[in-house]
């Protein structure tokens, strides 16, 4: 479980967080929408560290990261995953050095352990045939599974995905949300993903907070977006007379 | 303004050595990284180096002996000549603007590639210090491979004074050899090294500095390179001038 109270972020005084707080559960996929611009990549990276805020605190499971020693941080950071907009696979490396590279740093294993370890995770993802391509050989869709097996090499306690379906076409994508939905049941991980994708937010959107101009205007289930009657969130999520007319339908659903 | 920048640059790059001149976390994985280092930065630039210096080592003898060289002056002018500029200048000093020119982009571009592509947060997320795991074998594997460099340089620039007599007639190589050996300082060889670890250590890191803290994309990529490859000469050129007066005192 991760807490955020309060955090301010801003860039030359320009404020972008303007005092998020929420609770992330693990075990659910939890969901940061918002549009281009509102402030999602930089909360997560707030959130995972590579951005200091200005002021508020992040507890991991009650662990203060934004006050805690140097040493400490690093350590919990060996229980984080993270999957970046672009993949950020290693060019230099193989996609089976990718997914070994964290247990090579941080795990005791042998060679052995490692390499199987290292496949196990690749196999997950199904991609056990692609061990010996490079990060360029190989499709964007795979990339970013290959980044996931990497992600969740080290067994990590949270994951992070910072649209892991942006530039993917709809099926793949779907393969994705999956595959991130499942393994964080699977695993109990405290998982958050950012996404303006609104096949996301209703195929996995187990808790949905939406930012609005750096603050947390709403916040629910994927039934409840049906229902709310936020019209900010109206605006952004049924931006499209398609899903107006599905929002019709389920409404229909749900009262009838 | 010019001078706080400066100032502002100088204090980042040395947060960053700070960073870099750490323990590294795995021994393993620094050896590994620094043996590729090695291959990349230094055995892949002996092909230039050689090359480049056997034709200045060529045309230094052939200018001398053609434009400088009268009949009254000594038989060993020519030789003794074009061992001192090697010694002295070229096999460090041009030597390591040239692959300040040649490691130096390739340095920041990589690492500059790497941040755009986030592959460097990537590091940082997984609790690995990413400056040490990048940049130290870098510095390490240049400094290590300089001396090589230079010895080679040296070498392939008597190689081409020779040629010039072998193949050319410019001079007779008997003339060529006395010049050689006329007066030889073993400290100038040693002057030529221990100039070009400086230098390599200016390379290798204010390269990485540039290349490590690309902000944006790929034309910042592009300008990064190019900043560290005009930044380092000019660093060389100047630190050349101060380890010239201490060496040579
Ligand atoms: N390093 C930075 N320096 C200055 N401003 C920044 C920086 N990073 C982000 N911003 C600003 O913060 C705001 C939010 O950016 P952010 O990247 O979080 O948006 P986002 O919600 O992730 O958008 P998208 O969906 O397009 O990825 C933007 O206005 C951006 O200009
Ligand atoms: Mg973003």
């Amino acid at each position: 479980m991760i807490q955020i109270e309060s955090i301010h972020k801003s860039f030359e005084g320009k404020e972008v967080l303007k005092g998020i707080s929420s609770t992330f559960e693990n075990g659910i996929t939890n969901l940061i929408i918002g549009q281009s611009g509102s402030g999602k990549t930089v909360l997560m990276k707030c959130i995972v560290g590579l951005l200091l805020p200005e002021e508020g605190h992040i507890l991991y499971d009650g662990r203060d990261f934004v006050s805690m020693k140097k040493k400490e941080r690093k350590l919990l950071r060996r229980e984080m995953g993270m999957i970046f907009q672009s993949a950020a696979l290693f060019d230099s490396m193989s996609v089976l050095e990718n997914v070994m590279f964290p247990l090579d740093m941080f795990s005791g294993y042998t060679y052995r352990d490692r390499v199987r370890r290292a496949q196990f995770c690749l196999d997950r993802v199904n991609l056990i045939d692609a061990q010996d391509k490079y990060p360029g050989e190989i499709s964007g869709g795979m990339q970013k599974r290959v980044a996931i097996a990497r992600a969740i090499a080290l067994n990590p306690k949270y994951l992070f995905c910072d649209e892991p379906n942006s530039g993917l076409d709809p099926k793949t994508s779907l393969v994705i949300d999956d595959l991130i939905h499942s393994i964080t049941e699977e695993y109990n991980m405290t998982t958050i993903i950012n996404t303006h994708d609104m096949n996301s937010v209703m195929g996995i959107g187990d808790k949905i907070s939406f930012i609005f101009e750096g603050h947390k205007e709403w916040e629910g289930t994927k039934n409840d977006v049906f229902t709310s009657t936020n019209e900010r969130l109206n605006n952004f999520i049924f931006a499209s007379d398609l899903l107006r007319k599905v929002k019709d339908v389920e409404v229909g659903n749900i009262e009838g | 303004m010019f001078i706080t920048k400066s100032i502002n640059t100088f204090g980042s790059y040395l947060m960053l050595m700070g960073k870099v001149f750490a323990r590294p976390e795995r021994m393993r994985s620094f050896f590994k990284q620094y043996t590729k280092e090695m291959s990349q930065l230094g055995v892949d630039s002996i092909g230039i180096v050689l090359l480049i210096s056997f034709f200045i080592g060529a045309v230094i003898c052939i200018q001398i002996k053609l434009n400088i060289q009268t009949p009254w002056m000594p038989r060993f002018v020519t030789g003794y000549t074009t061992r001192e500029i090697m010694l002295l200048e070229f096999s460090s000093s041009i030597m390591c603007l040239i692959l300040a020119g040649k490691v130096g982009s390739n340095i920041a571009s990589e690492l500059g590639t790497m941040r755009v592509t986030q592959q460097i947060d990537a590091l940082e997320i997984m609790g690995v210090n990413s400056a040490n795991f990048l940049i130290l074998p870098k510095i390490a594997a240049l400094v290590t491979m300089i001396p090589f460099l230079v010895t080679f340089s040296i070498a392939a620039g008597i190689i081409g004074a020779y040629a010039t007599g072998w193949f050319a007639n410019v001079i007779n190589p008997e003339d060529l050899t006395y010049g050689l050996q006329y007066s030889f300082t073993e400290w100038f060889v040693w002057c030529g090294i221990i100039k070009s670890l400086f230098f390599a250590f200016i390379i290798a890191s204010v390269s990485s500095f540039y290349g490590y803290t690309v902000e944006g994309g790929s034309i910042e990529v592009g300008k990064s390179s190019t900043n560290a490859v005009v930044h380092s000469s000019i660093l060389i050129l100047f630190s050349d001038l101060i380890l010239t007066q201490l060496l040579t005192e």
